[in-house]
């Protein structure tokens, strides 16, 4: 069945009848997020096989990473919301003070409207519905625009959304270019995008002639600093699953480069070689347990950053490649120009360079002098070190001692800084992500002072001196008119 | 333009390395500059108030009043940040925002408004005799030099004015990655249901009418735009209104000094394009008089239901004209009334009445509600204060300030000594099972797991309930392949039949 042509009629008409919904009030009550909730958990307990299956054909996903870092995050995050939705929209009590006496004050947790989220390819699925996982929490009517690049995932998040939840509120829309340019000339009050910083600013600058906020979790190069001091053996394991284990370093937070010092980078590279053997065998271009290359596009961009001169014979572990099954091999390369292209892009995939340095002091002029990732690694176990990274490196997110655990804690908030992104989610935050914090005051009407009103006077300026100094007694003293 | 490219991006380089040297981030530094705020605000009280004069006619009371310091607190820096703000409270639209990237460790550029041209020159001159000038500069200009401004790339950008302007903001912004605050204003309308306030109606007009006229001639972002009454009522209230515009400003308001004149004189032509339509101009029911020489004003105005279409009830008026809508038959249909229209910075309602608070809790959206007064939500330091829609994005104010303008980083260590097997390829059936039942926090699966494991039995089939609560009989079946001893378990509070298959 040839899909219908999405036009710019369709977007305006969603976007309409999104809005009647949301004004209606079908989705602020608790009983309708719950229940939209508690339909993904089905989607989750009932067609893990489907999604697994989209995923293999998409990105040659292993079942692990799958049922793992797809499914089983998506379940937990459900899980939470379900739990904490009673606690995150009930609003919270604000302090008051002398200046607004008598008063109460709250902050009410209001949803923003009709919502757009804009997932990436890499991890179809979590990157969809964890952000209307926020969306629906907070109340929001959403619009779902899965990537192209994972056609099999798209086509079955739409086919799965529809058929479980509340379709007058909660739609998908798929497509590519066109499709998402005609939404994002629609007014929406929050638009929420995972992908690259390319589009980020693209998505910004539409949002930006509707006053429309944004969340943007885009990526950078993720560095990785290896202290000699470290347990190697458990070091390189983490880094190899938290890189070639996770979609064959096609994630925002993945290790991109290392560094470590001179001395030490011979012993880095052994035992990764070692590891890598032992996690994916003699032949890793056989291995059934990485992704592969998610399209052509990708395969050639990572082609031609091995090929670059200066580049090409800088790789001492791997290099082989096939474009037609889309497959690279895990490769390692050792002290690339600092220009290379390489070194200046998102590597997203399964290149890995080792810088080196004299020092290991250095490698903090090194992340600086580069635009800020998504997450900064660092392996030691020098306490000083581990306080000194943590307080000076700007990233979304600082791990020390292992890689990309802390997307998996819902107490953190996770998100960019500066080129890496704007804003942040996961567990409260991502309801927050999607709220609007109101302030609500409530005043008696006792308490009058004459203080606030004209005609002005030098008294009372004096009186609003004291009060707003709290000097209680000069307060009364002018009141007295002793002062 | 070249001069103004070069200005910039020397100040600007020297900014970003002063941020560079870390001296911002320390917390003596920090205090430091804040005290210097305090001292300088102090200090130069009267020069302060000299200047607001003679930008807007702001009485010293007025001023000191409105444009009040405060700051506070810590997390890391987000770099070198643009503060733009703007004519109409032309010190602490600069000082606020100031305090919240102090506190926060940046580096700050200010931009204050040209329009305000003595607050702005009293800014650029005294602020680099009393804090550190490599860390906080103050750049003077129009649009010429915003827009050079704009066009560098900031850690963030705090921006106080129009909507119309706001665009242009973040459009600049977008093309830079740069996070935004945007505090920008609406057509802030006030809720008067005087049937349930009935002896407070007094206060409540007071409130009222000190909140339009008395905070710089209703030229500010969260002024009493227009307010909403039932039918019967309008005639009382106007009489209470008048009385209270004569003890405020005597028989002539621009003689008593203490009205805030119209900024320039383009809004002052804005304001006066207004009242010269035909249609509103009918609507006029006390003052209208302007005196366009001495820009005083525009007294104190009311208007009575000018057409819901005209230009002066779709912009946000910005001026002491002050509209009176009352169509309603009852109250209730308020609420209808301000969800028709564009998110507004502030909603003022003044009821005694729990059915339509609520009611307006939940049904309308603003920045902020406050009840029963006006205007004193932005004081209260412990609520943020900031739009939502077309009246803005971010917040600020108290601790908000603080985190306005700094990056929550999340830091997370793990252990190297505790290695979790599973985590690591080849992938095998074992592995998968363990770490499904890991994220299903099944810990004695997990122990049968690794018994099977230990022991290299035959493939046995377990039945369990995937949402087992320990202490609750299994609703659903959940079946998972694993190879496990050959025991039959009897859990005491929980079914789970041991199946063994050989």
């Amino acid at each position: 069945m040839a899909k219908k042509v999405f036009e710019a009629a369709d977007a305006s008409n969603l976007v309409t009848e999104l809005r009647r919904s949301f004004d209606a009030g079908v989705t602020c009550g608790y009983e309708w997020r719950v229940t939209q909730l508690k339909k993904l958990l089905v989607i989750c307990d009932n067609h893990e096989p489907e999604i697994v299956s989209a995923l293999h054909d998409d990105l040659g996903k292993p079942e692990l990473e799958s049922s793992v870092y797809e499914v089983a995050l998506l379940r937990n995050s459900i899980k939470l919301a379900l739990k904490q939705l009673k606690n995150w929209m009930a609003p919270d009590k604000a302090k008051t003070s002398l200046t607004t006496f008598p008063a109460s004050a709250e902050i009410v947790s209001e949803p923003l409207g009709v919502v757009l989220v804009i997932s990436a390819w890499n991890y179809p699925f979590l990157l969809s519905i964890d952000p209307v996982i926020g969306a629906i929490s907070a109340g929001n009517a959403v619009v779902l625009k899965p990537s192209e690049l994972a056609p099999a995932s798209s086509s079955l998040l739409a086919k799965l959304l529809e058929q479980y939840l509340d379709t007058s509120a909660v739609r998908v829309v798929e497509g590519a270019v066109t499709e998402t340019t005609l939404l994002l000339e629609q007014k929406w009050d929050k638009i929420f995008y995972t992908g690259s910083s390319r589009i980020g600013r693209i998505i910004m600058m539409a949002a930006a002639k509707h006053l429309t906020p944004v969340v943007l979790e885009l990526g950078g190069k993720s560095p990785v600093v290896i202290d000699p001091d470290t347990n190697l053996k458990a070091t390189v394991k983490r880094i190899i699953s938290g890189k070639w284990g996770c979609n064959n370093g096609q994630a925002c937070i993945s290790p991109d480069y290392i560094l470590t010092t001179k001395e030490y980078a011979p012993k880095v590279i052994d035992a990764l070689k070692h590891e890598l053997e032992g996690f994916y065998g003699k032949n890793p271009m056989e291995s059934k347990d990485m992704s592969r290359i998610v399209n052509s596009n990708h395969f050639d961009r990572l082609s031609k950053l091995l090929e670059e001169k200066e580049v090409s014979e800088r790789i001492v572990y791997g290099g082989q490649k096939n474009r037609e099954s889309l497959k690279i091999a895990p490769t390692i390369l050792l002290d690339v120009p600092l220009d290379s292209q390489i070194m200046n892009e998102e590597i997203f995939g399964p290149l890995l360079p080792i810088l080196t340095l004299n020092n290991l002091e250095e490698c903090f002029d090194v992340i600086r002098s580069r635009p800020k990732p998504l997450a900064a690694y660092l392996f030691t176990q020098n306490q000083k070190l581990k306080e000194r990274f943590a307080m000076t490196v700007s990233a979304g997110g600082i791990v020390v001692n292992d890689i990309a655990v802390h997307l998996a804690l819902p107490t953190l908030p996770f998100g960019g800084v500066g080129e890496s992104g704007m804003g942040s989610y996961h567990g409260k935050f991502s309801f927050d992500a999607f709220s609007h914090k109101k302030a609500v005051l409530y005043k008696s009407f006792f308490g009058d002072s004459a203080i606030r009103y004209p005609p002005y006077s030098r008294g009372k300026l004096r009186l609003l001196k004291a009060l707003v100094n709290s000097n209680i007694v000069e307060f009364f003293k002018v009141l007295l008119g002793l002062s | 333009m070249e001069a103004m490219k070069e200005m910039v991006e020397q100040e600007l380089g020297e900014l970003r390395q002063t941020f560079a040297s870390g001296r911002t981030r320390s917390m003596k530094w920090r205090k430091r500059q804040l005290s210097a705020i305090i001292e300088m605000v102090k200090e130069k009280e009267d020069e302060i108030c000299k200047a607001l004069f003679q930008d807007l006619g702001k009485h010293p009371t007025e001023a000191y009043r409105d444009e009040l310091v405060k700051g506070k607190v810590i997390s890391e820096p987000l770099g070198t940040v643009l503060i733009m703000s703007s004519w109409n409270l032309p010190i602490s639209l600069c000082l606020d925002p100031l305090i919240g990237a102090i506190s926060a460790g940046s580096t700050v550029m200010l931009k204050p408004s040209e329009l305000s041209p003595n607050a702005s020159s009293f800014l650029a001159k005294t602020i680099p005799t009393y804090l550190d000038s490599k860390a906080i500069k103050v750049m003077e200009g129009g649009p010429d030099i915003s827009t050079v401004l704009l066009q560098h790339k900031w850690d963030k950008i705090f921006f106080t004015g129009s909507q119309k302007v706001g665009r242009i903001v973040m459009s600049a912004a977008a093309q830079h990655l740069t996070p935004v605050t945007l505090e920008l204003g609406g057509k802030c309308p006030t809720i008067l249901d005087d049937r349930s306030i009935s002896g407070d109606i007094k206060t409540a007009v007071k409130r009222i009418s000190g909140g339009k006229w008395g905070f710089c001639s209703g030229q500010v972002c969260v002024a009493v735009d227009y307010l909403l009454i039932e039918q019967r009522f309008a005639s009382s209230l106007i009489d209470m209104m008048k009385q209270t515009i004569k003890s405020f400003y005597g028989e002539n308001p621009k003689d008593s000094g203490c009205i805030s004149k119209i900024v320039n004189k383009n809004h002052f032509f804005r304001l006066s394009r207004f009242l010269n339509d035909p249609h509103i101009k009918a609507s006029i029911v006390h003052g209208g008089f302007t005196d366009e020489e001495k820009l005083i004003d525009i007294e104190p105005t009311i208007l009575l239901d000018p057409p819901l279409d005209s230009e002066i009830m779709t912009e946000e008026i910005f001026g002491p004209i002050f509209q009176l809508l009352h169509q309603l038959r009852d109250i209730q249909e308020s609420v209808e009334f301000v969800r028709s229209r564009p998110k507004p910075l502030a909603l003022y309602v003044f009821t005694k009445d729990n059915n339509l608070k609520t009611r307006i809790l939940s049904e309308t959206s603003s920045g902020s509600v406050t009840f029963n007064d006006v205007m004193i939500q932005s004081i209260c330091e412990a609520l943020p204060f900031g739009g939502v829609g077309e009246s803005g994005m971010g917040r600020y104010h108290g601790q908000y300030s603080y985190e306005c303008f700094s990056h929550e980083k999340a830091v997370v260590e793990g252990n190297l000594a505790v290695e979790l097997e599973a985590r690591y390829p080849p992938w095998t059936t074992y592995k998968l099972s363990f770490i499904r039942l890991s994220f299903l926090e099944d810990i004695f699966g997990l122990v049968l797991l690794m018994l099977s494991e230990r022991l290299h039995t035959t493939r046995l089939q377990v039945n369990y309930d995937t949402n087992m609560n320990r202490n609750s009989v299994a609703k659903s079946l959940y079946t998972t392949e694993l190879r496990l001893f050959s025991v039959v378990v009897n859990y005491s509070s929980l079914n789970i039949i041991v199946v063994i298959q050989s």
